[in-house]
Order: C-alpha cells, then structure tokens, then sequence
C-alpha cells in the first residue's frame, strides 16, 4: 500500500504502547451490531499503472472539447490557460494546505486571496470582493440572500435573461428561506421590461449582462428604478471575459456583482470545480458571505494578511451566520490571480477584444445562412442563432460528425416552446477561422 | 541542543541571527514579496496574442473606458511572484498536519495527474451525451463506491463541499417531509458540533435546538429523547464526533428520531475513521455527506475547492436534486429535470458536481481498493491513540480512550503556566509544524484537536510527539516567553487581526 507507511512491526510497537491488543480493541465502541464482520464487496488495491489505465479507458469514451470546434458556452468558456498557470497551482504548498487559519504560515494563500480580491474588485467596477464562492451560481444566491438582510425584505424579482441552472439554485435556496420570487419568462430577445414588478417590496432585482441568451445592456436606468424602491441591483456576469471589453456592472450602478471566474484560469472540467466572484458595496461589506482576506501588520510591525471579519461567519456565529460556507475555492481562486496576473491590463482587455472580433465574424457568417436569425443587436463572445427548426436534433447529428455546435435552447429550457429553435454559440480565442467555417458549412448541411 | 533523534534543533528564540538585518529585508532564502499591484510596467504582459481583426465592434455602445487597474508583469516575473509566495505557506508535503476535523492526509499525485486528462478537464458540461458518457460513468462508479461504503442506496453528487452537503441533506429531509404534508420546525443539534451544522439548519428556516453532552464527550440521550417531537425534523449528528469518540448509542439516536417521525442527518467529516470498517447506512442514517477533500483525499488548495456528495437513505432518495446520472441498459443519462417517480428538491449548482475532485476521489478509492480503505481507517485511529498514549502524562484529555482518528486535550496541563492553548499552538510553528485545531469542539475547554491521519510514518509520528512532549515541559518549567511570543521563526509574527476586523483593508489601493 503505497500511501501507508505504517509497517506490521510499527503497528504491533504502537499497539504496545497503546496497551490494547488488537485495533479491532480500539473500535469497541461501535456498536456490536454495527461492526462489518465481512470485507466490503470492492475490488482489492490497485498499482498506478492500472488505475491509469481504468481511469484512461473512461476518459477515452469522451469527446473532449479541444480535440473537435467547439462552440459551447452557456455559462463555461473554453480559454486557453497559459501553462504557468498549472505549474504554479500544483507547487505542494499551495496544493497541499488548507483554509488559513495560522497566517503566520499561511502567507502565500492569504497574499494571493488579496490580489484576487483586488482583482475582482477592479474588474467589475466595485469597491470590495470576498476571497471566491463555489460558483457562480451559489454566488448568486447568496446575493440574494445578502440582499434579503441588507433591505429586511424577501421579494426577488428574476430576470428572464438569467441562466436558467442560476435561477434554479436562486429558487431552491430562497425558497428554504420562504422568499418571495418572481421569476420573469424567459426572453430570448432582451427585450422584457422588469420595471413593473419592482415594488416597496423588492429586496433586489437579479439580472444577467451579457444575459444566457448574449445580449448586452446598458442597466443604468434599471439601477435608478431599483433604487427609488430601495432594492438592490444584483448583476450576474458568467463570461468574466466580456468585463474586459464592456462597462463594468460597476459602473452601471450594481449593488452586488456575482460571477462565474472559471473562464479565467480554471479548467471546464465538465461543470466544475469552478470559481465563484462576489464583489460589493463598501457599506454593504460586514453583510458579504464567504471568507474575507484583510490586510494587517504583525508583532514586529510588517505587512501581513489575515482572514477577517471572522465574527459574520459559521465557526463563530453559528445558527446566526452570514452563511453555512467553510470551505470555498480557494486553488481556483488562486488560478484565477495566476492567469489575470499573467494577462494584466493589456492582456485581459486584448483576449477580451479578440474574442468579441471573433464572434462578431462568426455572427456574421452563421447568420447570412437561409432561415438563420441572429437574435442579438449587441453582444460579447455568444449570440444566440434563431434556426428554422428544434436545433436540439441540430447539436446531436453535427456532434456526431465531429463539431460541437453550441447549446441548444431545449437544454437549458427543456418543453419551452419558444427555445425549442435557439441555438447559443460562444466564439473565444480558442476557435480558429477553419472551426467557424466548420460550423458554418456543418450547419448549413442540416438546415 | 539536539533532539529526540539526535539532529541539531532550530535555534532558540533570541539567539545570534535573530535580530540580524539586511538591506532587502529578504533573510536568505526566506524572501519578502510585494503585491503584484506593486510590481510591473504599464503595457508588459506575460501573454502573446495574435492580430486581433479589424471588425466594427458590437458592444451596443457599451464598451469599457478607462483603465482596470491590473498591473503589467512578465511571464519569469509572474512565475517567481507566486514562487516565492508558495514559499510562505506550511503544507502536508513539508510536514505533519495535525489540524482535526480537516483529515490532512498525503494527496497522491496519480489522481492530479488523471484529473488533467483532456477526456476530463476539457469537457464541457453542456456537451450532447453521446460524448460524455465516460464522464457519466465515472459518476456513477463513483456514487457505486460510495454507496457500498455507506451501504446507502442512493449518492446525491452535486454538492461542492460538506456545508453544501449539509444544505443538499437538510433540503433533502425537508422535501420529503413536506411530501408527507409534515411541516416541522426544528433541527437538534450537539453543542460540540461544527459551526456549519447549525449555520445549515438556520439556513433551511430551522430552528436550532442543542443537545448537551454527557461527562465521556458523547451526546446526552436522555436529553435528546426528552427535546424530541412531533416538530422535530432532523437530528444533526457527526460521528464519529467532534471530541474524536463513537458515539455509542447512536443507533438508540436513529431510533428514536425515527420514532418521533424525524430524519438522521449525520455530518460525515470524520469518515476517515470508520470508512471500510462501520458503514454509516447500517446505524440508521438517512443522510451524510462525505467530504472528499477529507476521506478521499483530493487536496484542500488552501481552502477548497472541496466536493460533498450526500449518501442517502430510501426515504430520502426520491426527494435527492437535479441533476443525477441513470444508466439505461449501456448508456448513462444526466437527468436534468423533473421525470418519472422521482421528487428533486430543486438544484444546488450551476453545473453537475465538481467533477475534478470525482476524477482524484475514484482515483483514490481504485487505488487504495476496498481492503486498502479498511486499512486507512484502522491506521488513522491507531496513530490517533498512538498519540493519545504517547502524551498522555505531560497532556490532559478531557475524555477517556480509546479516541477515534482524532485526539483531543484540553489546557489543563497548562494550567498556572501562563501560557495559553493559543501560545502552545504558536510555539509548534517554531517546531516546524502546523498547528492542531484549537478551541475546538467548544465543550472543551482550550481544547487542541490532533488529527494524525494515517499518512504519517511512526518516525513522523515520533518526532511530532517528542515536539509536543518538549513544549509541554518547557510550558511547565516555566519558559513562558517561548509561548507567548511565539512564533519567532516563521515568515510572520503574530498579526493584528482586531486591527484587521475593526478598520478592514479588503484590496490594495494606489497610493494617492
């Protein structure tokens, strides 16, 4: 057993010292009745070579999306993650420790959780971030929540531009709290007004820019509305990317700004782990969920940084935290900091510029197709493509013949008539001209 | 000064080189690092693009002015900043990490190695099935294993760590409540029990009624039977529990919370102890998460990201959350709405689960095989008593053996020493290691909480406990300084974390 150093002799010698006969002696206090007498039916220990072996054999009865044009995005971006970034995240001291609590030896976490909050804080226009959430989705309900103690209200008005898998975690956690949801149709075009449904009553109004569906909006008049009711503006953002080329939630008049960081530095990784941002109002700050890095000076008067604001969390607070959160996400976190400290300025604003060029090209090719309505004025890196028929059958046939076409709307709004023809496309960096005309040609041939 | 084993130790506290300085404040290989705010030239990056073309931009008139504020840095100069960063951190691969309630065991390399295999971790969640059913079958292997481990029939995996386990179970036991048109309205909870269990039960609108605990450290139950009823939803259980005991009428526990029409949701985090030896379905268990980033040992990355799986009773598996993995003959499908018999209670995640940390996990458990994992819970609890024995005349234990996979002292051994557990903690990052858990489980007083896990080498083990036997007779000869200024040797002292709290600085800021 490769990970266990204890030898036979070692166990025997610190049996003795114990003074018990057996270790079946240390377990004598589980129940008679509940101790397994016979081995559990698992397969015996395996070497390395052949748990590769079972592991690759799994992995090969996938399409990875790298190995096909893949056009998929809905809220995961394939980027290309510069090779330092895996380097840096697998050093031992980062892999291999955990949540800060000593940060006298815990510097290197809590100084990366610092930059990443300022990061985070800078992108999307706000002035305080935490230190990550799960994703982008959780992220999400937790705003809400945060929005629910901030106003002392429990009416969320959800925009039907909201991924729907966000909207579901914002319901089924809200309704645990017996919150008042009002979750608008869902809208294709970017066109539906929520002004009507924000009352006295509202805590906050949740709205995705760019929206599932890749439209992008000017929420300033939406922030004013929600304000003069006293309601928060929660903006979701799940393509972080498209902050390095469009006004930030910040400076459209959020209140919280909630995304998904996997599109910097993380993986796809079929769903996850991801890196949820959370980013606010310095006056809302004692009312964020999630950890919190602070700076600080120690003993002999040099900078450090702590985790804190502790007194709002679980280990503390107990039944009155903020949030149940403990463990949160902190390596992704860390390679989001690698990756956008990597890019910088000119980086991240030009990876940002060249996936909108692209998709801009792309648009423009898949929507001269007869009977392709592109349904997007403005957008980033998606748009979403109106075809004359269920564009599900669409994504299998041509998934079949080797090219990821994009997310049908039945996918994400299973038995909504009105998605049954959309079909999502994201162009990033990643896709060359020959995949677009892949798609292009590929889709043609089915429509 | 040598130690236990005859090596030169650290050099004490004061000696020459303490107060030496230099002129970049950097102490050999022992490096100060600014922010990276503080580093870089406008227009440096360390990432090469190629022409971006020349298209008329549709943005609607929205596109970003001004500058963010990210610094320019080059590749080597990013590279040596999170270097030399790392290089501050204490971590499993330098040394013990005795932190209980956290199982910080050996993170084997072969499960980073295959979780970066292409046909993983580059697949996208949203794919058709037809080409992920790899992905679709790991899941359900996955859940196969835990499920057998637990001897549950059911594995809810899209929660990403054990509080989110907690949430995924309590929502679980509520919607199945509610099935029934049983409406109840409070969660009992032992006050030794992590902060995250009553944080869930508030979360789900619960109220939280503790449990006290009797003199051996277990849970009251005579007082549990009398705080039950008709309005009770859940019992909310860890065992083994905080104090590192099996709590040995846990099956009277399940019987009567059963009795009364309630649910047993058990906080899974000490599995370590028992996986391969006690499964938790045959205790009468309806719901427990298992946090993999413990148990199974993918890394904690310095606070996640983790992976909190929930195995479930039949009682409870109609009621589990979307998504979830069925086969159907040799295909597997990801069911991702409502369909069939089945009653989710809604979903937890943007996606499907952490699918990165189910890769590492099954690795883990492939590697290790079902007589492997009956062996590291018998290792973790024998160096847990190991230790228990071995310190147990210069330490107080608050509770008698035998311990599970954690064992727990309280500060009465530092008692007229003027040296505080905090003090004792500090001292240890002198000695070179991390810290155990101190000040919990709250029931005991100045408690510090050792975890060995069963990754630690008798050589390993020897030497820790000679650290801590050392300190624990310093404490008592009156070395006093030792402790309360410690640590002196680490890349910090002690920082201000009140100052920290009371006027926060969350992100650097230019200077004016």
């Amino acid at each position: 057993m490769r990970y266990l150093p204890l030898t036979p002799d070692d166990r025997k010698a610190m049996l003795e010292k114990i003074g018990s006969a057996s270790v079946d002696d240390l377990f004598r206090d589980v129940p008679t009745r509940a101790r397994l007498n016979q081995p559990i039916d698992l397969p015996p220990h395996q070497g390395e070579l052949e748990v590769e072996r079972a592991l690759a054999a799994l992995a090969a009865k996938n399409v990875s999306a790298g190995s096909v044009p893949s056009f998929l995005g809905a809220g995961a971006y394939r980027h290309h993650v510069p090779a330092s970034v895996d380097h840096l995240i697998q050093r031992s001291e980062f892999l291999t420790s955990y949540t800060p609590y000593q940060p006298e030896i815990a510097q290197g976490t809590l100084q990366y959780l610092f930059e990443f909050q300022t990061q985070v804080a800078a992108i999307t226009g706000m002035e305080v971030a935490n230190a990550s959430m799960y994703d982008g989705a959780t992220s999400t309900a937790e705003a809400v929540l945060m929005a629910f103690r901030v106003t002392r209200r429990k009416k969320a008005v959800i925009s039907g531009g909201l991924h729907p898998h966000y909207r579901d975690v914002i319901a089924t956690t809200g309704e645990a709290m017996g919150a008042d949801l009002v979750i608008a149709p869902v809208d294709p075009e970017g066109i539906a007004d929520l002004l009507q449904q924000i009352d006295d009553k509202t805590a906050c109004v949740v709205v995705q820019n760019p929206s599932v569906f890749g439209h992008v909006a000017d929420l300033t008049p939406l922030a004013t509305a929600v304000h003069a009711k006293g309601a928060l503006l929660i903006v979701v953002v799940t393509e972080i990317f498209s902050l390095g080329a469009l006004k930030p939630p910040g400076a459209m008049g959020a209140d919280i700004v909630t995304a998904e960081g996997q599109s910097v530095g993380v993986p796809l990784s079929f769903g996850g782990p991801y890196v949820g941002l959370f980013a606010t109002r310095e006056k809302y700050m004692r009312q964020m969920p999630g950890r919190l890095c602070g700076q600080t000076v120690d003993q002999d008067g040099r900078r450090g940084f702590v985790l804190t604001m502790s007194a709002r969390e679980q280990h503390i607070r107990r039944e009155k935290a903020t949030s149940n959160i403990c463990t949160n996400s902190g390596l992704c976190a860390l390679s989001f900091c690698i990756h956008m400290t990597l890019m910088g300025e000119a980086g991240f604003t030009g990876v940002a510029k060249l996936n909108h060029a692209k998709a801009v090209q792309a648009a423009e090719k898949l929507s001269a197709l007869p009977g392709v309505n592109l349904l997007n004025k403005a957008f980033f890196n998606e748009f979403t493509l109106e075809l004359p028929k269920p564009a599900g059958p669409i994504v299998d046939n041509l998934a079949a013949k080797g090219v990821l076409a994009g997310v049908p709307g039945s996918r994400l709004y299973p038995g909504e008539a009105r998605a049954a023809n959309l079909l999502l496309v994201a162009v990033t960096e990643t896709n060359t001209d020959a995949d677009v005309a892949r798609l292009v040609a590929a889709l043609a041939g089915e429509i | 000064m040598l130690n236990r084993q005859g090596r030169p130790s650290a050099p004490e506290a004061g000696s020459a080189g303490a107060g030496f300085t230099t002129w970049t404040g950097h102490r050999g290989l022992a490096h100060e690092e600014p922010l990276s705010f503080e580093q870089g030239a406008k227009g440096r990056t360390a990432v090469d693009l190629p022409e971006i073309p020349k298209v008329a931009d549709r943005l609607g008139g929205l596109a970003r002015e001004g500058e963010i504020g990210l610094p320019g840095l080059s590749e080597p100069q990013v590279v040596r900043h999170f270097v030399r960063l790392s290089r501050q951190n204490y971590a499993i691969d330098l040394g013990v990490y005795p932190l209980g309630s956290c199982t910080m065991k050996h993170n084997p390399r072969l499960n980073e190695k295959l979780a970066r295999l292409p046909g993983f971790a580059d697949l996208h969640p949203m794919q058709p099935m037809a080409t992920i059913q790899g992905a679709l079958e790991l899941m359900a292997q996955l859940g196969g294993w835990l499920s057998k481990l637990t001897n549950m029939p059911a594995i809810a995996m899209s929660p990403a760590a054990g509080a989110h386990g907690e949430l995924c179970g309590l929502l679980t036991i509520r919607a199945a409540l509610e099935a029934r048109g049983d409406k109840r309205k409070r969660v009992l909870v032992p006050e030794s029990a992590h902060g995250t269990n009553p944080a869930t039960a508030a979360f789900c609108g619960y109220t939280v009624d503790p449990i006290p605990a009797t003199a051996d450290g277990r849970v009251d139950l005579e007082a549990f039977r009398k705080k039950l009823g008709s309005d009770v939803a859940a019992v909310m259980l860890t065992n083994p529990n905080t104090c590192g005991l099996f709590e040995r009428e846990i099956i009277e526990v399940a019987d009567a919370i059963h009795a009364a029409g309630g649910f047993f949701y058990c906080d899974g985090a000490n599995f370590n102890a028992i996986v391969g030896r006690v499964r938790p379905g045959d205790l009468g268990i309806d719901a427990m998460h298992i946090n993999l980033h413990k148990t199974f040992s993918t890394p904690h990355g310095g606070g996640g990201p983790g992976s909190g799986p929930v195995a479930l009773s039949a009682a409870l598996a109609p009621y589990a959350p979307l998504p979830y993995v069925v086969q159907e003959g040799d295909k597997f499908r990801l069911v991702e709405e409502t369909e069939g018999e089945a009653k989710p209670f809604g979903r937890l995640k943007g996606f499907h689960g952490q699918m990165g940390m189910f890769v590492r996990a099954l690795t883990y458990m492939m590697s290790h095989g079902g007589d492997g994992l009956k062996q590291v819970a018998e290792d973790a609890v024998l160096s847990a008593n190991y230790i228990m024995a071995a310190l147990g005349d210069v330490m107080t234990a608050p509770f008698e053996g035998p311990c599970m996979h954690e064992a727990l002292f309280d500060d009465r051994f530092l008692k007229g020493t003027g040296v505080t557990t905090l003090d004792f903690a500090k001292a240890m990052i002198d000695e070179g290691y991390h810290p155990m858990t101190m000040y919990f489980p709250l029931v005991v007083h100045g408690a510090l909480l050792i975890e060995p896990t069963e990754t630690e080498s008798k050589e390993a083990l020897d030497e820790f406990i000679g650290a801590l036997r050392h300190l624990a007779e310093r404490a008592k000869a009156g070395d006093t300084a030792r402790f309360t200024g410690a640590p002196y040797l680490a890349p910090r002292r002690r920082l201000d974390e009140t100052a920290a709290a009371r006027q926060p600085v969350l992100r650097w800021t230019p200077a004016q």
